[in-house]
């Protein structure tokens, strides 16, 4: 017992450390969240072909969610591989669907 | 609270209990009653089918009256008998397999069972008003589904929508529980394979239900609200809805059979005296049967005319499936392999579930050749294919569980004698039923039609079908004495009346409400009996006497299910006369009220404290 009251101090810093670099991460990616969305804004509106602009804004969108789930909601962190296991499962169900309405049904 | 389960109750305080209950073990029978009342429902339509085609020409009912059948036929065993009853054995069983005390969300699992209950009396509801119940196949293909008259497919429409919504929030509320909720010590690679197969099924139930929700709400649309989705004059598209369908439909068979595979992977190895073989490849095997269920469902289809190129990817991707399955049953077959092997009813069902399921698994890949199929589709060898997998795959696995987890749940042990009849009379009856209806299919008898011609050597196959489908009523007949008689003379049972290897016979039968006095420390796979082999016999406690923590019961899931029951048929209704709508709003206004209450009023549940349960003796 002693000794961890001894090293309560350590841990906190270590825990302040910690919280610091959390910290700067969620503004580094909460920024790039916010100039993403202002370059998707920006792409719509200087005009460019359409052919460009939709693949460009969804691959800032996915980039956004992938910053969304794996920062904001904490999926990088230790814990969430099943959570992340069934999201990635729930991706390949859709991306089947997606795939099979597109090629058989609509083509 | 827990004291007082000894002193006799009154009726309505009974029926208060039930309707507030979020414990597990009550909802598991509650979903088990209602399944096996709709297992009856379905029973008596496929009598009057089978009566129906006993003889060439026969009338007995009328070719409408013949459509209506076949679809509440089909309708009620999958989504209302088969489902609900299995989802009842893994409430009842699953926490206790993992050393649980609960499921995760029990509120949610109250609401999950008022759901499915309410979503099947609304479907049966059809038959009294809504002028005639649902004609257009339990597939309710677009565009017959569209131009069916009168409400049946509406009450289609709503009574699934109901009831699929229950399913998905069990299907959630069992992955959460798995993950979250073990024991201390029972690590993935411990759990029993039934807990497997109920997380894989649930991860089935999650994606693949949404599909059907999309379908029915579309179908929705264009019955009742003049959309047109599926319309193609006016430019929808009719195939999108058997798209969205088999999307969800091919994964609900294995979301059936993937259960009836982990009960069959209780009972072989408690029988047989050894532990299951191969248990890492049996959960491998379960999630290839997962994750190959979600690429085969156009199967379903091959003479829609997608092309021989999608024909040929799902026609490749399901003969892979055979290959996990036929896994399993080698390693069921491994099992038994050398083991000493006890035979009652439970292990009856098992031994005849083995053939049964093999024969059906056969079909399935003759079935799965895209060029083939062109012969069979749409005859009775699917019919007969189907019927060997769900009979005898589901129906078996239903009829296994019931015998080898009934003093689990009611601590009292069923008839043996009776047991062996009725698994007797159903067994044959089920192979005489359905064998011959390959050789009917083969030889061109067309599914789904009401009557058949005579001297087109049809007429001995149809009569001994139908001779064998009232076996298999008398073999239910038969199980429903066996639980009547049990529950009045039936003998009483210990805990563990099987000698068996997994932690739910670890506790006194039926178990106290909240499970482990103590929660278990598990020590490996079959974790009771590795602590048999070590000659102790009894599960290590992994935490002292503590206070236990418990969610009250509540009355909220039942009035949110009736409002959402009243705004569904305001729903139906609201199509002849526009006050219908009224009972959209009261009923929606109900329904969100009540879930506004719920998350409004903080509900802390009680604690059974730690004297009390040292006073009761174990």
């Amino acid at each position: 017992m002693n000794n961890e009251n001894m090293n309560i101090d350590k841990i906190n810093s270590f825990q302040k450390q910690q919280n610091k670099e959390e910290m700067k991460k969620q503004i580094i990616t909460f920024v790039l969240m916010i100039a993403f969305t202002v370059v998707a804004f920006a792409v719509v509106a200087s005009g460019l072909e359409a052919i460009y602009a939709v693949p460009l804004i969804l691959i800032l969108a996915v980039v956004q969610v992938g910053f969304q789930f794996y920062y904001f909601m904490h999926m990088k962190d230790e814990g969430h591989e099943v959570p992340a296991a069934l999201i990635y499962g729930g991706i390949w169900v859709a991306i089947l669907v997606a795939l099979t309405m597109a090629t058989i049904i609509w083509w | 609270m827990s004291i007082a389960t000894t002193q006799k109750k009154g009726f309505g305080a009974v029926l208060w209990d039930y309707l507030t209950t979020v414990d597990h073990k009550k909802i598991g029978n509650m979903y088990i009653a209602a399944g096996a009342f709709f297992f009856l429902i379905g029973g008596l339509e496929a009598l009057i089918i089978r009566i129906q085609l006993i003889k060439p020409e026969n009338d007995f009912i009328s070719a409408g009256l013949y459509n209506e059948m076949i679809t509440m036929h089909g309708t009620t065993m999958i989504f209302f008998a088969a489902t609900p009853i299995l989802i009842g054995f893994m409430n009842a069983i699953m926490p206790l397999q993992i050393g649980a005390r609960d499921v995760a969300f029990p509120f949610l699992n109250s609401l999950g069972f008022w759901l499915f209950f309410f979503g099947g009396v609304l479907l049966n509801l059809s038959w009294i008003f809504g002028g005639g119940a649902p004609d257009a196949g339990w597939t309710s293909y677009a565009p017959l589904s569209l131009q069916s008259p009168g409400h049946g497919v509406d009450f289609y429409v709503m009574g699934l929508q109901l009831s699929g919504a229950g399913t998905l929030m069990g299907g959630i509320n069992f992955i959460v529980t798995i993950v979250t909720m073990r024991a201390p010590g029972m690590t993935y690679m411990r759990m029993p394979l039934f807990t497997w197969t109920t997380f894989v099924t649930s991860i089935l139930i999650l994606f693949a239900f949404p599909a059907l929700t999309v379908g029915l709400f579309l179908l929705m649309f264009d019955r009742m609200f003049g959309s047109a989705f599926f319309d193609v004059a006016l430019g929808g598209n009719a195939i999108i809805w058997q798209h969205l369908f088999w999307i969800f439909g091919h994964p609900e068979v294995y979301i059936l059979i993937l259960p009836a595979f982990g009960i069959f992977s209780e009972i072989i190895p408690a029988f047989s005296k050894k532990r299951l073989f191969g248990y890492t490849s049996m959960v491998f095997a379960t999630f290839l049967i997962a994750f190959l269920g979600f690429m085969v469902w156009a199967h379903h289809m091959f003479t829609v005319g997608l092309g021989p190129v999608a024909n040929a990817i799902f026609a490749v991707a399901t003969m892979a499936i055979a290959v996990p399955t036929g896994i399993k049953i080698f390693n069921w077959l491994a099992t038994m392999w050398g083991g000493s092997i006890t035979i009652n009813s439970a292990m009856l069902w098992a031994l005849a579930f083995i053939p049964s399921f093999t024969i059906g698994g056969m079909t399935g890949v003759m079935l799965g050749a895209a060029s083939a199929d062109y012969q069979y589709h749409d005859t009775y060898f699917v019919v007969a294919h189907f019927h060997y997998v769900i009979v005898g795959g589901v129906v078996f696995g239903i009829f296994a569980a019931t015998h080898y987890w009934y003093p689990k749940m009611f601590g009292r042990i069923l008839h043996e004698g009776l047991g062996k009849l009725s698994f007797w009379l159903f067994f044959i009856g089920f192979h005489l039923t359905f064998f011959i209806q390959h050789f009917l299919g083969l030889m061109g008898m067309p599914r789904r039609y009401w009557v058949f011609l005579e001297n087109q050597g049809l007429d001995t196959g149809n009569l001994i079908s139908t001779i064998g489908a009232f076996l298999m009523g008398l073999g239910t007949i038969v199980v429903l004495i066996n639980v009547v008689y049990t529950a009045v003379k039936g003998k009483k049972v210990s805990g563990d009346p099987w000698d068996a290897r997994t932690l739910e016979w670890a506790i006194p039968s039926p178990p106290p409400e909240y499970n482990f006095k103590q929660l278990p420390l598990v020590r490996g796979l079959d974790p009771l009996w590795i602590e048999k082999t070590e000659g102790k016999g009894k599960m290590t406690p992994a935490e002292p006497v503590v206070d236990i923590h418990m969610p009250n019961g509540s009355i909220y899931p039942f009035i949110m299910t009736i409002g959402f029951f009243i705004a569904s048929i305001g729903f139906i209704f609201q199509v002849d006369n526009n006050v219908w709508l009224l009972a959209v709003y009261f009923g929606m206004a109900l329904a969100l009220g009540t879930m506004v209450v719920r998350s409004l009023k903080d509900d802390h549940g009680y604690h059974i404290h730690k004297e009390d349960l040292e006073r009761e003796a174990d």
